[in-house]
C-alpha cells in the first residue's frame, strides 16, 4: 500500500503552534508512506487539487489528511479521493487543530502529537478497505413534533412541497406561544391575525394529517424510514362528531380546570376548547376536574351536546406511522420566575409574567383587553418591568441571553400606553439587545415616542407597600438607588427548554445540551440537522428564538427533508457489521445485543448463523464487543484496527 | 516518536464519536487548554470499547487510559454506553489483580456541549497520571515490545 500524508497549516490555525513539517518529514518513517507534504489550506480548492494530483502521480491507495475534525471535513475529503480515483473510504484524518493546536501552546509538544495522531491514523488506513454504500428505498412522508409556528411552518412547506406530513401537537391546539401573544414585534401587528390563516391551512391542506392531544411515544428505524408511535391522548370528545360549538363550554358546572391558554390568569371549564380560533377546535376534557370524572355524577356536557360527541369511557391510542424524517419543533418553555424570592414571585398577584401581561393585553383573553391587576381588577397606572428574569444569570442556572424579552417587553410598554395613556412604564434593564431588522429602532420608539422609563439596573427587592408594590433597585448608570411605586410588575421571564426535551431528544437519538435545548450538528454550517441522519430542528427546541427566525428555521428543515427525498433512494453508510461466517458459532448474542435490530440468524448449510441487514445497522459496534467469537467485525473499527492504533501510541 | 521524555506520559484516550469526541472538538473550538499528553483513538460508540483494548494498552505500556462516552440516556445509538458502563466497571474491578493501579484507568461522561468539562477532565486525569508516574509496565514489557508491534493483517477477518 501506498499512503500520502498531508499536513495542513490551516492558515496560522495549525502552524502557528505546529510545526507541519516536521510532521510530515516525521510521517515519511511510518510504515508504507510514500509520500507527505504540508499544505497550506487541504480544505480549499488548491488543496484538494494537491492530494488528487499526488494520489495520481505517486499512485497512492490511500491517503491521511491531517488537519481539523473529521467531524467537520470528512466528506469534504472523502469526495476530494473519489475524484482522484480511489474509494472514498480509503481516507483518514488526523485530528489535529482542535485536539492539538489549539488546546495547547507548546510547538515541540504539538509537533510531537501530531505526529503521533498521524501515526495512528496511517495505522488504520493501512488495514482499511474499500466500501460500497448500499441504495435503499426511502418514505416519503415527514413526522412534524409540535405545532408552534415553527412546526407549522415546516409542515405547510414540506406539504406545499407535495409531501405527506404528520404534524403531532400534545396540546389540543396547534399555535404554540405565538397564539397567546397579543401583538408582535416589530410591527406590532396582530399575532393571531397573522397566525390564524396558517393554523387554518395546516387543517385544511390535503397533505398534512394532524394529530392534537398527541405525544410521540417511540420511534424506530432509520433514515428515510422511521416507524412513529404516537399516543393520542384521551379527549372524552368523540372529535369525528364535535362540531367546536362551545355549548358544552357554557353549561359545565366546573370552571375551576387550569387555563393553560390564558396562563392561569382565569378558570377554565373542565370541558373546554383553548380559544375562539383553535385548530382543530374541538373541546376536550380535564378530567382532573370534570365532575363526571371525580364525583361519578354529572354528565351535563353529554345531555347538553347537540351531536352527541361525549365518551367519559374513551381511551388513550396508539397509532404507527412510518415516515423518511423528523423535524423536531418542540418549542420551549417559560423560566418558573418563583425562584427568585425577592420579586415575590407567586406570593404577590399583582406580579405577574410577561406571556400573562400579554394573555391581559389580547382582546381574547380572560380579561377581554382590559388591563387589570389581578388583586383588585383595578387598572394600573404604573407599571414597572423587569428583563432578564431567568435570562443571563448564572446564580439560576441561565446564563445565556433568551434573546427575544428586551423586545417583547418594548412592545408591551408600547402596548401599556395604548391601552391606558396617563400610564407610566419604567423598564429595569440590564443591556438591551435588538439586533434584529427594525428592533433598535422599536425599542428607541418606546422610549421616545412613549415615555417608557428605562432604567438600567437590576431590580433587588420588591415589598408590598398599602394596595402598592414597591420596587427597589439601582440604577447603574447614575449610580444611586432607586424607588418605583408600582401598581403592577411584569416579569420578563426568559425562555427556557421545554420540559422533557431531553426525553425526547433520547427518542430521537439526537443529543441536547446543557439546557436541554435540542444541539444542531454545526453551530454555523449545520444549524437545522442533528447529528442523527434524517432529524432536523426547527424553533425555540435548538434555543431561545423570535418569530422570524422560528419561521425561517421551520422553512430551513423544510428545505432539508424536500431535499433529502428528492432523491430516489438514499445510501447507507458501509461501515457497519460483517458477519465471518466461519468463525460464527451461531449463539445469537449479537441479535439480542443490538439496539437496532439489525442483526437477524439465518440457516446456513444447516447451521444458524448470524447476518447484519446492511441498510439497517447503524455501524455502532456494539455487537463486535458482545460477541465471543470475534466473527463480527465493524468495517474500519475491526478489533485489529484499534489495536494497532493502540500499539501505534504505546511505541517508546 | 518518544513521549517527550520527562515531560509527557503516555496515556490513551477512547472516545465515542457523538458526544465525547464533539466534546473534545468544541474544547478544541473554544481554545481550553489541556495538557499534551493524551491521544485520542476515536471509536463510533462507548459500546465499540472492549475492555480488552485498555487492557492491551496498559499492558502495552500506557501510564493512562480515558475512555469517554455520552451520558447515560444520551447516546446516539440508544444504549451502547450502558453496554460500555456495565463492561467498564467490571474492567475496573478487575485491574489490580492484572496489577494496575485503579487510578489509571478511568470512563467519563462529556458531551458534545460540554467543551469546558472536557478540559476539566483531561487535566485532572492528567494530574492523576503524573501523581502516578510511569507505568511499570514500561520496563517489564519493553524488552519484547518488537513482537506486540508486528506486521497487522487483519486476521481477524480471514
Ligand atoms: S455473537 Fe458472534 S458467534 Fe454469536 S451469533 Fe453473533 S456473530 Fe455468531
Ligand atoms: S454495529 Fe452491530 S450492534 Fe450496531 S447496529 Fe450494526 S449490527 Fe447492530
Amino acid at each position: 500500500m501506498k499512503i500520502g500524508v498531508f499536513v495542513c497549516h490551516c492558515g496560522s490555525n495549525i502552524e502557528g503552534t505546529v510545526d507541519t513539517a516536521a510532521v510530515a518529514r516525521a510521517s515519511l518513517e511510518f510504515p508504507e508512506v510514500a509520500h507527505a507534504e504540508d499544505v497550506m489550506y487541504s480544505c480549499s480548492e488548491p488543496g484538494q487539487e494537491a492530494i488528487i494530483e499526488a494520489v495520481r502521480s505517486k499512485g497512492l491507495d490511500g491517503v491521511v489528511v491531517a488537519s481539523c475534525t473529521p467531524r467537520m471535513h470528512e466528506p469534504t475529503f472523502r469526495r476530494a479521493v473519489e475524484r482522484a480515483g480511489l474509494n472514498r473510504y480509503m481516507l483518514e484524518m488526523a485530528n489535529i487543530r482542535e485536539h492539538v493546536s489549539w488546546i495547547g501552546k507548546n510547538r515541540e509538544a504539538n509537533t510531537n502529537k501530531s505526529a503521533d495522531l498521524v501515526r495512528i491514523a496511517v495505522e488504520k488506513l493501512r488495514r482499511n478497505r474499500p466500501l460500497t454504500p448500499k441504495r435503499f428505498d426511502i418514505t416519503r412522508r415527514v413526522l412534524v413534533i409540535g405545532g408552534g409556528v415553527a412546526g407549522i411552518q415546516a409542515a405547510l412547506d414540506c406539504a406545499d412541497g407535495g409531501m405527506e406530513v404528520v404534524l403531532v401537537e400534545k396540546t389540543s391546539s396547534i399555535g404554540g406561544k405565538m397564539a397567546k401573544l397579543d401583538k408582535t414585534f416589530p410591527t406590532v401587528d396582530c399575532s393571531s391575525c397573522i397566525l390564524g390563516p396558517k393554523m387554518v391551512d395546516v387543517a385544511q391542506h390535503p397533505n398534512i394529517t394532524l394529530y392534537a392531544c398527541a405525544e410521540v411515544e417511540e420511534i424506530g428505524g432509520y433514515v428515510g424510514n422511521f416507524t412513529v408511535k404516537v399516543r393520542r391522548k384521551a379527549t372524552y370528545v368523540d372529535w369525528v362528531k364535535c362540531t367546536g360549538c362551545g355549548a358544552c363550554m357554557e353549561k359545565c358546572p366546573s370552571k375551576k380546570s387550569h387555563d393553560s391558554f390564558n396562563e392561569g390568569l382565569g378558570g377554565a371549564p373542565a370541558i373546554n376548547i383553548p380559544f375562539p380560533q383553535a385548530i382543530p377546535k374541538k373541546a376536550v376534557i380535564d378530567p382532573a376536574f370534570c365532575r363526571q370524572f371525580v364525583k361519578g355524577k354529572c354528565g351535563v356536557c353529554a345531555k347538553i351536546c347537540p351531536t352527541k360527541a361525549i365518551d367519559y369511557s374513551m381511551r388513550d391510542e396508539v397509532v404507527e406511522e412510518k415516515v423518511g424524517a423528523i423535524v423536531a419543533a418542540t418549542g420551549f418553555d417559560l423560566f418558573d420566575h418563583s425562584k427568585y424570592g425577592e420579586y415575590g414571585g407567586g406570593r404577590y398577584p399583582d406580579v405577574i409574567t410577561s406571556l400573562q401581561y400579554e394573555r391581559m393585553l389580547s382582546a381574547s383573553g380572560p380579561t377581554g383587553g382590559h388591563v387589570k391587576r389581578p388583586s383588585d381588577g383595578r387598572e394600573p397606572r404604573s407599571v414597572v418591568f423587569i428583563q432578564c428574569v431567568g435570562s443571563r444569570d448564572k446564580s439560576v442556572d441561565r446564563p445565556y441571553c433568551s434573546g427575544f424579552c428586551c423586545m417583547y417587553t418594548a412592545k408591551q410598554a408600547i402596548l401599556t400606553k395604548d391601552h391606558i395613556p396617563d400610564s407610566q412604564s419604567t423598564v429595569f434593564y440590564m443591556d438591551i439587545r435588538s439586533p434584529g431588522k427594525l428592533y433598535d429602532e422599536f425599542t428607541r420608539r418606546a422610549m421616545e415616542e412613549y415615555g417608557a422609563r428605562y432604567v438600567r439596573g437590576r431590580v433587588a427587592m420588591i415589598t408590598p407597600k398599602g394596595r402598592k408594590l414597591l420596587v427597589r433597585g439601582a440604577d447603574t448608570l447614575l449610580g444611586t438607588q432607586v424607588e418605583v411605586e408600582a401598581d403592577l410588575v411584569v416579569l420578563a421571564v426568559g425562555a427556557e427548554a421545554a420540559k422533557g426535551s431531553p426525553h425526547l431528544a433520547e427518542k430521537l437519538r439526537i443529543s441536547y445540551d446543557k439546557y436541554g435545548f435540542f444541539m444542531e450538528s454545526h453551530p454555523k454550517l449545520r444549524p437545522v440537522e442533528t447529528n442523527t441522519a434524517g432529524v432536523y430542528l426547527a424553533g425555540c427546541a435548538q434555543g431561545p428564538k423570535d418569530i422570524p427566525s422560528s419561521v425561517g428555521q421551520g422553512s430551513a428543515a423544510a428545505s432539508k427533508v424536500l431535499g433529502l427525498f428528492s432523491k430516489a433512494q438514499l445510501e447507507s453508510d458501509p461501515q457497519i457489521s460483517q458477519v465471518n461466517l466461519a468463525r460464527c458459532v451461531g449463539c445469537a448474542k449479537c441479535e439480542s445485543t443490538c439496539p437496532f435490530g439489525a442483526i437477524h440468524m439465518i440457516d446456513f448449510r444447516g447451521q444458524p448463523k448470524a447476518e447484519v441487514i446492511e441498510t439497517v445497522c447503524q455501524g455502532c459496534g456494539i455487537c463486535a464487543v458482545t460477541c465471543p467469537q470475534g466473527a463480527v467485525q465493524l468495517e474500519h473499527f475491526t478489533d485489529n484496527q484499534i489495536l494497532a492504533e493502540v500499539d501505534a501510541l504505546c511505541r517508546f | 516518536m518518544p513521549v517527550l521524555a520527562g515531560r509527557e506520559l503516555r496515556i490513551v484516550g477512547f472516545l465515542c464519536n457523538w458526544c465525547s469526541y464533539g466534546g473534545a472538538d468544541t474544547a478544541g473550538v473554544g481554545r481550553f487548554t489541556q495538557p499534551t499528553d493524551l491521544r485520542i483513538i476515536r471509536v463510533p460508540c462507548s459500546g465499540r470499547i472492549d475492555p480488552l483494548f485498555v487492557v492491551k494498552a496498559l499492558l502495552g505500556g500506557a501510564d493512562g487510559v480515558l475512555v469517554s462516552g455520552c451520558h447515560p440516556r444520551d447516546c446516539h445509538y440508544a444504549s451502547g454506553n450502558f453496554y460500555a458502563r456495565r463492561r467498564l466497571e467490571v474492567l475496573k474491578g478487575m485491574l489490580p489483580v492484572l496489577g494496575f493501579e485503579p487510578g489509571r484507568f478511568e470512563y467519563t461522561w462529556v458531551s458534545a456541549s460540554e467543551g469546558q468539562r472536557w478540559q476539566q477532565v483531561v487535566t485532572r486525569f492528567t494530574e492523576q497520571i503524573h501523581a502516578l508516574g510511569p507505568s511499570p509496565a514500561r520496563d517489564i514489557l519493553a524488552p519484547r515490545r518488537g513482537l506486540a508491534s508486528g506486521k497487522g493483517g487483519d486476521s481477524a477477518r480471514a
